[in-house]
């Protein structure tokens, strides 16, 4: 029949499955929503902190296994060669393979803070950087990785410091600050507990530290344990409120394997940043060491500051971190 | 075998051949075969072009690589080649400073093509041009079909008028000294509209769903991503998504422009765009064009459905060669052979010139004119200048830098440190696009000069390294400064800081501290009901120094009081202004001419 020949029943009540399906749908949308609001019903009350993840820290020192009277730091000052000082510190120790197991996951964190060239002394040296992948690749590391959290933007850094060009040469991959690569942690310090953290730092098996010897305005003094700034995102310039205290608690969050200190040439006044060629110096020295503390009491006198007066050192002493007196230690001077 | 793949071949190539080459309707004469063959090359050159132009507007960043120069760094593409090849902002700046600024002079090219094939450009190469002619093919609208397309792609002279209005009061206010039509450059809002805000937000969108990805905890879910993330970051060369300031107004006209194609297809290229009326004034030169078989028009209306410049292609009027983007479609469409596309056509049935009244035409240059010392009067640009108001390194004097930015956002993109963002009206209205930098967001990085690499006009010079740093002579200063001591942890609260020190880039450094002993009081109250103890202790406060500070911003992107910084920068002490200073000395006002 035509559309307009059908006659619509206006008295007439719905069937029963009509009015069935009719209440199930609206009982079911008010159900559902009222299912809805209470399960995500937020009272108003503050409620208590609930559990929180552990803090933590992460050790890459390696248990010794070789002979008892290994050299546990070593300063070669030989040669102007970068390349040479950083083998001869390290055979020194006792060869790369000391540390470096075949196979490792070896993450390398040189200080790329700052846009600035070699010649500025600003940055870790790239000949350095490279040498210190080459030694670990030839050890039997399955990947190396070179990465900082820089200050400045992270491509000018990685560039014009020369250390993406010299680490890539060298084979390594040189992986630069991302936000999916921080990772929101809990560090076990005194002062810090949560920050974002490179995950970089902490997802590897060995951790090298590379830094440069540098003057720092505030800590006087920057090398080794202030390095590991750069492990950080977030707005980490609050942490100059309480320098020394964050410095040795970011010290005591990542022991590396190693440190290996680049003082061949150092940064003495207008420090971390520099700028002017003039404030730089050379000094054609390799510090390496298994002791962070240690490294940083012999590397800090290198720019004229003595130990005693860098406060983080003797807090990074008494936590156990390391030694202030370097000669103390199993030691060695090529 | 042989014979299923010989019916196998036969057919697809018959399929491929129908499907690019339709029968045309009516008569069923196959139209000529160099214009169906045209046609899709046009559209070759039309996805060519487009994907040119995305792909150098991705690489209009700082890609740092362990190739680069470690000294100098330069995009090294062309990417600012479509703006260079734009002939109305030739013509803008030709207007307002009486020169063609360096690549510029590529416009020439474009006028030539157009002197000779009418509009191509728009039909044919045009980015912006292509994707209103995608949008409208994806997108059509589903009212208008049948006889409604057929109208609305009929000449309708009323508003396809009003682009060149829009060219008149443009170039007259070029001639009043405010390049303030790259407003409505096509090339200009394709670039500030898609690097600026559609880019970005794909970006956090990425970010977005990395975020939401990491909850799941799941190991295979984040590396894909954290890919995602990585492949968004080495693609459009930002490490961290980018924000720009008020860019929501900027995304929303693009998508309302392209919106209209769904009321009148090609809307922006008819009805607005200054630059097809500035072609479109120059076509009638033009040594290609159409002819017309009026008496074999059977009033099929194929043409008007495929056309794009709603430019008259129909049998019975005169078509109209200042629309045209010379797309081919409608002779490829016509069944009766009509429309030939031939050099040097006879013009019987062309109208060459555009159709403006006279009187409207006045009437919008002389508003053009008028609106830039209006928009001077009104207290913003010589008096009244907005302290935040701080340009690129290179940028030059206010008053020049009107005449040359045509608001393309090539500097805002290229920008690694998303420092330079379009203003909104900080600058006037006359300002509105112009970039600004708002060192919250991101700092002049003292050693990059690439907002004046890829700076098509000279707003920006392109200046060196030597000349940004300051080696042998004076560094560019982009304003100064300053402490706002009640907010400052050393100088109010008795905590050390001067990370500001530690940024300051410049050598010696501008910031410069002073150590002093002072006075700490106890945040607990004494049992004994005395004032709480006082301790003393040496905390270093940071000062600047004018004379070394060059305005980049550094400081106040650390400063830690978050939300307003201790340390701020504004404009004063610009390298580019005589008058905006500070300081009596080295202003030498006679420096560069002979005594």
């Amino acid at each position: 029949m035509a559309p307009h020949g059908v006659r619509f029943n206006t008295v007439e009540r719905p069937s029963r499955r009509d009015f069935l399906k009719r209440i199930g749908l609206t009982a079911g949308a008010l159900g559902g929503a009222t299912l809805l609001g209470i399960s995500r019903w937020d009272k108003g009350t503050q409620e208590v902190q609930g559990p929180r993840s552990e803090r933590v820290s992460r050790d890459y020192r390696v248990a010794d296994t070789t002979a008892a009277d290994r050299v546990d730091f070593a300063v070669a000052s030989n040669t102007p060669n970068q390349a040479t000082l950083v083998q001869n510190a390290i055979l020194a120790l006792g060869g790369m393979s000391r540390f470096i197991a075949k196979n490792d996951v070896v993450v390398i964190k040189p200080n790329i803070g700052w846009d600035r060239t070699p010649l500025q002394a600003a940055n870790t040296n790239p000949i350095v950087v490279a040498e210190v992948v080459r030694l670990v690749l030839d050890a039997g590391a399955k990947r190396v990785i070179v990465t900082d959290a820089s200050c400045n933007e992270p491509n000018r850094c990685f560039t014009r410091s020369g250390i993406w060009k010299a680490a890539h040469d060298a084979g390594a991959e040189v992986v630069l600050p991302a936000p999916q690569l921080f990772r929101n942690m809990r560090l076990k310090g005194e002062l810090l507990d949560e920050w974002p953290v490179l995950r970089t730092l902490v997802e590897a098996d060995k951790l090298i530290n590379v830094p440069i010897a540098k003057h720092h305005n505030l800590s006087r003094y920057t090398g080794a344990m202030k390095n590991w700034y750069g492990s950080l995102g977030g707005r980490r310039n609050r942490l100059h409120q309480k320098i020394d205290l964050s410095i040795a608690d970011l010290a005591t969050f990542l022991q590396p394997t190693l440190t290996v200190i680049d003082a061949t040439r150092v940064l003495l006044r207008n420090g971390p940043q520099g700028g002017n060629v003039d404030d730089a110096a050379d000094k054609h020295t390799i510090v390496a060491s298994i002791d962070q503390v240690a490294a940083d009491a012999f590397a800090c006198e290198l720019i004229g500051q003595s130990p005693t007066e860098v406060p983080y050192l003797a807090l990074g002493e008494s936590r156990g971190l390391g030694t202030v007196h370097w000669k103390n230690l199993r030691h060695k001077e090529v | 075998m042989t014979a299923l793949a010989s019916q196998v071949s036969k057919r697809l190539f018959h399929e491929v051949r129908v499907r690019l080459f339709p029968k045309r309707a009516g008569s069923g004469i196959e139209p000529r075969v160099s214009i169906q063959v045209l046609v899709w090359i046009r559209r070759l050159v039309q996805a060519g072009s487009l994907i040119l132009f995305i792909w150098f507007l991705l690489r209009t960043g700082f890609s740092g690589t362990f190739t680069a120069d470690t000294e100098r760094v330069r995009v090294g593409l062309p990417v600012e080649g479509f703006l260079m090849a734009d002939p109305f902002v030739a013509a803008m700046t030709l207007l307002s400073t009486r020169t063609v600024y360096r690549g510029l002079l590529w416009s020439l090219a474009t006028l030539a093509v157009t002197m000779v094939f009418g509009r191509v450009f728009c039909g044919w190469i045009c980015p912006f041009g292509t994707l209103h002619h995608f949008t409208a093919w994806l997108f059509p609208s589903r009212y208008g079909k049948g006889e409604k397309r057929v109208n609305s792609n009929k000449t309708h002279p009323a508003r396809q008028r009003v682009k060149y209005y829009l060219l008149y009061a443009f170039l007259a206010a070029s001639l009043a000294g405010s390049a303030i039509g790259g407003m409505f450059d096509p090339i200009c809002i394709a670039v500030r509209s898609i690097g600026l805000s559609v880019l970005p937000v794909a970006h956090y969108m990425t970010r977005a769903a990395g975020d939401a990805a990491a909850l799941t905890n799941n190991a295979t879910v984040n590396a894909g991503a954290d890919a995602a993330q990585a492949a968004v970051q080495s693609a459009l060369l930002q490490n961290k998504p980018f924000y720009y300031h008020h860019t929501w107004f900027i995304g929303i006209l693009f998508i309302a422009v392209l919106f209209m194609n769904r009321v009148i297809p090609r809307f922006w290229c008819r009805v607005l765009c200054p630059l097809g009326a500035f072609l479109g004034t120059f076509s009638r030169f033009a040594l290609f064009g159409m002819e017309k078989d009026h008496a074999k028009c059977t009033d099929c209306n194929l043409c008007l459905v495929h056309c794009q410049g709603a430019d008259s292609p129909q049998g019975g009027v005169k078509w109209r060669q200042d629309e045209c983007h010379v797309c081919l479609n409608c002779e490829n469409a016509c069944p009766e052979d009509v429309i030939k596309f031939r050099f040097l056509p006879n013009r019987k049935s062309a109208v060459t010139v555009p159709d403006v009244g006279r009187r409207t035409a006045i009437a919008s240059a002389a508003a053009g004119a008028a609106l830039i010392p209006a928009a001077r009067v009104a207290d913003v640009i010589d008096t009244n200048y907005n302290p935040f108001v701080i340009r690129p390194p290179g940028a030059v004097v206010e008053k020049e830098f009107l005449e040359k930015c045509i608001r393309c956002a090539e500097c805002m993109k290229v920008c690694p440190n998303n420092a330079l963002h379009p203003a909104f009206f900080e600058a006037g209205i006359e300002g509105m696009w112009t970039p600004i930098l708002i060192p919250r967001i991101g700092y002049c990085e003292p050693s990059c000069v690439l907002c004046g690499d890829v700076c098509p006009t000279g707003a920006i010079q392109k200046i060196t390294e030597e000349q940004k740093l300051g080696i042998g002579q004076k560094p560019i200063s982009i304003g100064t400064a300053a402490y706002d001591q009640g907010r400052c942890l050393p100088w109010a609260m008795a905590t050390p800081c001067v990370v500001c020190e530690e940024f300051c880039p410049t050598s010696p450094k501008a910031i410069w501290v002073e150590e002093v002993t002072v006075e700490k009081r106890s945040p607990e109250a004494d049992p004994s009901g005395a004032p709480p103890k006082r301790v003393h202790l040496t905390v270093q406060r940071p000062h600047v120094d004018p004379s070394l500070c060059i305005g980049c911003g550094a400081c106040e992107k650390v400063c830690p009081v978050q939300d307003k910084p201790a340390v701020y920068v504004t404009n004063i002490g610009e390298s580019r202004s005589k008058t905006n200073v500070i300081l009596l000395d080295g202003q030498d006002y006679n420096k560069g001419h002979s005594t």
